[in-house]
């Protein structure tokens, strides 16, 4: 096999429909008969519910049914959400009922689905229910979750602690007895929400005499949504077919099943008629999961070079009203700390806590923001306590490549040993800092200050579990028509999947990539699949794709070689079919073969041969890999507006071998936008009384054209020994360490006011007072 | 109204929306309603040649007017327009859901504007909201799809 495909930058396979105009999102789906449905929410984020009153609506002309938790189709109706991640270390779990059960635990919540003619009467209608509210106290300040005395979040809880386990390795009151130097911060963070342009939204019709469901999804997985109605409803797996076209963004929050697409089932099992659901903005902001807050106490110890010994504190994590992820979240986040560095002790408590707001899910980054943000933070503290360039305090701690697979000490979210596989941390920092000219940027800072400009300049480094298992999936098959067809449980939203994993088949079989076609997020296309999180698919479908393909190619070249009594080793595939090499007048064309492969009505079949031309394969890792980037950035801030512009980012990233430059630098780089909202402007807020401040992307914003700047993009490469193709997880890589580099950069332009940053996102008026509360002159 | 050169005669309720219009009663399911309070911009048409939000607009006050979708951008033989062509080429979508948005806003300036600069379209293309691409290859396609159109005029003349 030669690689024709496989690395280069081919365009995309999606673009012709999209840029036309012909895209297939959830909401373009029109099926005969189908009404249109819309929620009653929670107007209270902690109140027992004494009743709903839904006559006057159900009064409404065009107003077909209003369907509240009593109503619910058995089994669905006693049963919760069921938890797929489960932790021995969860003391309580708490998962919601598919309509609120006499008490709602958070705004936002869906108590009842009204079903009508038309969105716009389903709208009406659902104005005129009558809700009636005893409230309790709401939780929303995590911090305020673990006094003695807290009210609690969820009515039947002991308290409202759902962990508080130790992480750790090594001898940290040893490694803090013996350091020269401590430091202490306190740290906040902020990720805010996943925000995709294309809210959720499903399509559910029930098949009465066929007894079967099917859901169209804006999902990152069509077969995790599957499970969770086979497990509500106790279907078996044919029941049910789950559908995934295009998906206008995912982010991680749109991985999670939620309570709606369940309601809008049993609303068209109720029915009897396809039943749309739409969420709309204000409703993705407070109904659809959220990252954000941690709140870490920290302590690191270091020896008179500012090499690390110890690092220990509390993480208290707000996983909101119900813990639908478990641990997966702050365990991530607590395990990405130790990055690229060489950490002899750690000892991390990690306090998991119930809130009454919308359940905490992942956001791009998956806590791995956090992580690195608190070691790059110590970074920065130590180079600045010991007089030291904060990339050399870096350089100094680095793991280096001899010391691959490098094992940090703690088990990862994957439930394995974290092991780095692979990796050249030190290369990384140094051809970022090459890149960007750093070691000059002092001289340029202090000749900006003397223009009475404030310019900074910030790195940071992440390593990033990527290509999280169990497996995923992909069948190839050689159709009657001749043509390819690749499926895979992989579902994409934006990640080029269509692309990228035709240019690993192709090769081959001697196609072009755009002669593939590529079947992503259909459950009836290939039974099992775990969709698209974590920089995962690369690695476990593209891996996938890469096993079926030499399976494929191999039964092809055999029933070939039969048929043209040559040796599978003399033939090659070519131009949609198979030829001994050398002599092209001797070949079999993709579709006689696959034709000849089924066999022929009533006739033995001849040889030992299979029917059909196709391979399934299901590549399960061993662990995660792990990628790692070095981030640079650059800013410019106004002193008097608090206004920061990111005004240069270099990414330096290491995902191993690269199968499409384009396609991957463009996950980089939006990736860094995504992270740049994170740094400056992002931020969820809520009263004292839960109500969500932040529901239009006029209050809450995220980052505009003008907001973010060109990006550089340049690869390490260090192929993954875990995974045939080498490859390691590119989608989060961008946001993650960009976060702390942005953030070192506007304390470096901050210097004269003496600014020491301990949260994210930073946000113009802390600036402003930073600014205001010094008397020191801006010269140095 | 005219929608893409063709004559549509609808009877509405007043308060339906433009975008709801286009998608549900003519299924021109190419315009996006992203956030149906004006910010984003995924559901940006022309009327009459001005970009508009259709989340903010009634259909009945586009009655009489030219309306100009994603679906009306291509070529009559069914090719990509150069700017769409351009979007290709730098992989300037991902998700694709904003795309409409951001083609119809570039359409018009592009139009009145034959040699933008970066900074330019950048300003321009902040009534649109991505969050999928960082707006750099939106940006890059802008760009060369600016000096396409030159190049294809000069040639012309």
């Amino acid at each position: 096999m030669s690689e024709k495909y496989f690395g280069a930058s081919v365009k995309r396979k999606e673009d012709a429909a999209l840029l036309r105009g012909k895209g297939k999102f959830v909401d373009d789906v029109k099926l005969p008969g189908m009404l249109h449905a819309c929620f009653v929410r929670s107007s209270s984020a902690h109140a027992m519910i004494r009743g709903i009153d839904k006559s006057a609506a159900l009064a409404l002309p065009g107003v077909i049914a209003i369907i509240t938790h009593d109503d619910l189709p058995e089994p669905m109706r006693s049963r919760r959400l069921p938890l797929y991640v489960p932790n021995p270390n969860m003391k309580q779990v708490f998962m919601p009922c598919v309509l609120a059960d006499g008490e709602t635990v958070f705004v936002g919540e869906a108590l009842a689905i009204v079903v009508a003619e038309s969105r716009y009467i389903a709208e009406d209608a659902a104005a005129l229910v009558i809700v009636d509210y005893e409230d309790l106290p709401a939780i929303v300040d995590p911090r305020d979750a673990i006094a003695d005395d807290a009210p609690l979040a969820q009515a039947g809880a002991k308290n409202n602690i759902v962990c508080n386990v130790p992480v750790r390795f090594g001898d940290t009151d040893a490694a803090f007895a013996k350091a020269k130097h401590v430091f202490r911060e306190s740290f906040f963070m902020h990720r805010g929400g996943p925000f995709f342009m294309e809210c959720r939204g499903v399509v559910g019709q029930w098949d009465a005499s066929a007894e079967k469901l099917t859901m169209y999804a804006s999902s990152q997985g069509s077969h995790r949504f599957k499970r969770t109605f086979v497990d509500l409803c106790d279907f078996d797996e044919n029941q049910v077919q789950v559908i995934t076209n295009d998906v206008g963004g995912g982010f991680g929050p749109k991985g999670s099943f939620y309570v709606e697409y369940a309601a809008v089932a049993a609303a068209s099992m109720l029915v009897g008629r396809p039943v749309k659901w739409i969420e709309d903005r204000r409703e993705n902001f407070v109904a659809t999961q959220q990252e954000r807050d941690q709140y870490w106490d920290m302590e690191v110890a270091a020896d008179e070079y500012g090499k690390l010994l110890g690092l220990r504190g509390r993480l208290l994590h707000d996983g909101g009203a119900y813990v639908t992820w478990g641990l997966v979240l702050p365990w991530i986040a607590a395990t990405s700390v130790i990055g690229p560095y060489v950490l002899p002790a750690y000892h991390l408590d990690l306090v998991v806590v119930m809130t009454n707001k919308i359940t905490c899910s992942p956001v791009r980054g998956a806590g791995r923001p956090q992580g690195c943000f608190v070691m790059e933070r110590m970074m920065d503290r130590i180079a600045r306590e010991l007089g030291l360039d904060r990339a050399e305090v870096r350089r100094r701690n680095f793991i280096q490549p001899a010391q691959m697979p490098y094992n940090i000490g703690l088990t990862f979210r994957d439930g394995k040993q974290a092991i780095y596989d692979s990796g050249d941390y030190p290369l990384s920092q140094q051809m970022a800092l090459d890149h960007t000219n750093y070691p000059a940027f002092e001289e340029r800072r202090k000749a900006a200050l003397r223009e009475g400009r404030y310019i900074g300049i910030g790195t940071a480094n992440a390593v990033e579990g990527t290509g999280l298992g169990p497996y995923e999936g992909a069948t190839i098959r050689l159709s009657t028509s001749g043509k390819i067809v690749l499926y895979t449980g992989a579902t994409p939203q934006g990640q080029s999947h269509q692309t990228t994993l035709a240019q690993v088949a192709a090769d081959h079989l001697g196609v072009s990539y755009e002669d593939i076609r590529v079947v992503t997020g259909d459950t009836n296309s290939i039974p099992f699949g775990m969709g698209t999180f974590a920089s995962r698919t690369a690695v476990n479908a593209g891996s996938s794709v890469h096993l079926a393909g030499i399976e494929v190619a191999t039964k092809i070249k055999k029933l070939a070689a039969e048929l043209l009594e040559v040796s599978p080793d003399d033939l090659e595939l070519k131009n949609g079919g198979v030829e001994v090499r050398g002599v092209p007048e001797m070949r079999k064309s993709f579709r006689e073969l696959a034709n000849i492969s089924v066999g022929l009505y009533g006739f033995s079949m001849k040889g030992d041969r299979d029917p059909g031309l196709e391979a399934t394969s299901y590549f399960k890792p061993e662990q995660s890999t792990y990628a790692n980037s070095c981030h640079v950035a650059e800013v410019e801030v106004d002193i008097e507006t608090g206004h920061v512009q990111v005004t240069r980012v270099l990414v330096n990233h290491d995902c191993g071998r690269v199968i499409n430059p384009l396609i991957v630098n463009g996950q980089i780089v939006g990736g860094v936008a995504h992270g740049i909202g994170n740094a400056l402007f992002e931020h969820l807020l809520f009263d004292e009384n839960g109500q969500p401040l932040t529901t239009t992307l006029g209050d809450y914003l995220i980052p505009m054209a003008t907001d973010v700047p060109n990006v550089d993009v340049i690869h390490t490469e260090t192929p993954s020994p875990l995974n045939p193709i080498g490859v390691k997880g590119a989608g989060e890589g961008g946001t993650i360490a960009v976060i702390a580099a942005i953030i070192s950069a506007v304390e470096n332009a901050l210097t004269p006011f003496d600014a020491k940053l301990t949260n994210m996102p930073i946000m113009p008026e802390q600036i402003v007072r930073i600014v205001n509360g010094t008397n020191k002159i801006a010269a140095e | 109204m005219s929608v893409n050169g063709r004559t549509y005669e609808r009877d509405v309720e007043p308060r339906m929306l433009l975008v709801d219009f286009l998608r549900q009663d003519l299924d021109l399911t190419g315009t996006h309603a992203g956030c149906e309070h004006g910010v984003c911009g995924a559901c940006t048409v022309l009327v009459n040649g001005r970009s508009l939000r259709s989340c903010l607009m009634f259909a009945v006050q586009a009655n009489g007017a030219s309306v100009e979708t994603i679906e009306g951008l291509a070529n009559a033989d069914g090719s990509l327009s150069i700017l769409q062509e351009c979007f290709h080429d730098h992989h300037g979508l991902q998700c694709g859901f904003c795309t409409p948005g951001m083609l119809m806003t570039l359409t018009e300036h592009l139009r009145e504007n034959a040699t933008p600069d970066e900074q330019e379209l950048r300003v321009v293309l902040t009534g649109n909201l991505c969050r999928c691409t960082g707006y750099q290859a939106i940006v890059e396609a802008g760009l060369d799809a600016a000096r396409r159109m030159r190049a294809k005029k000069e040639a012309a003349e």
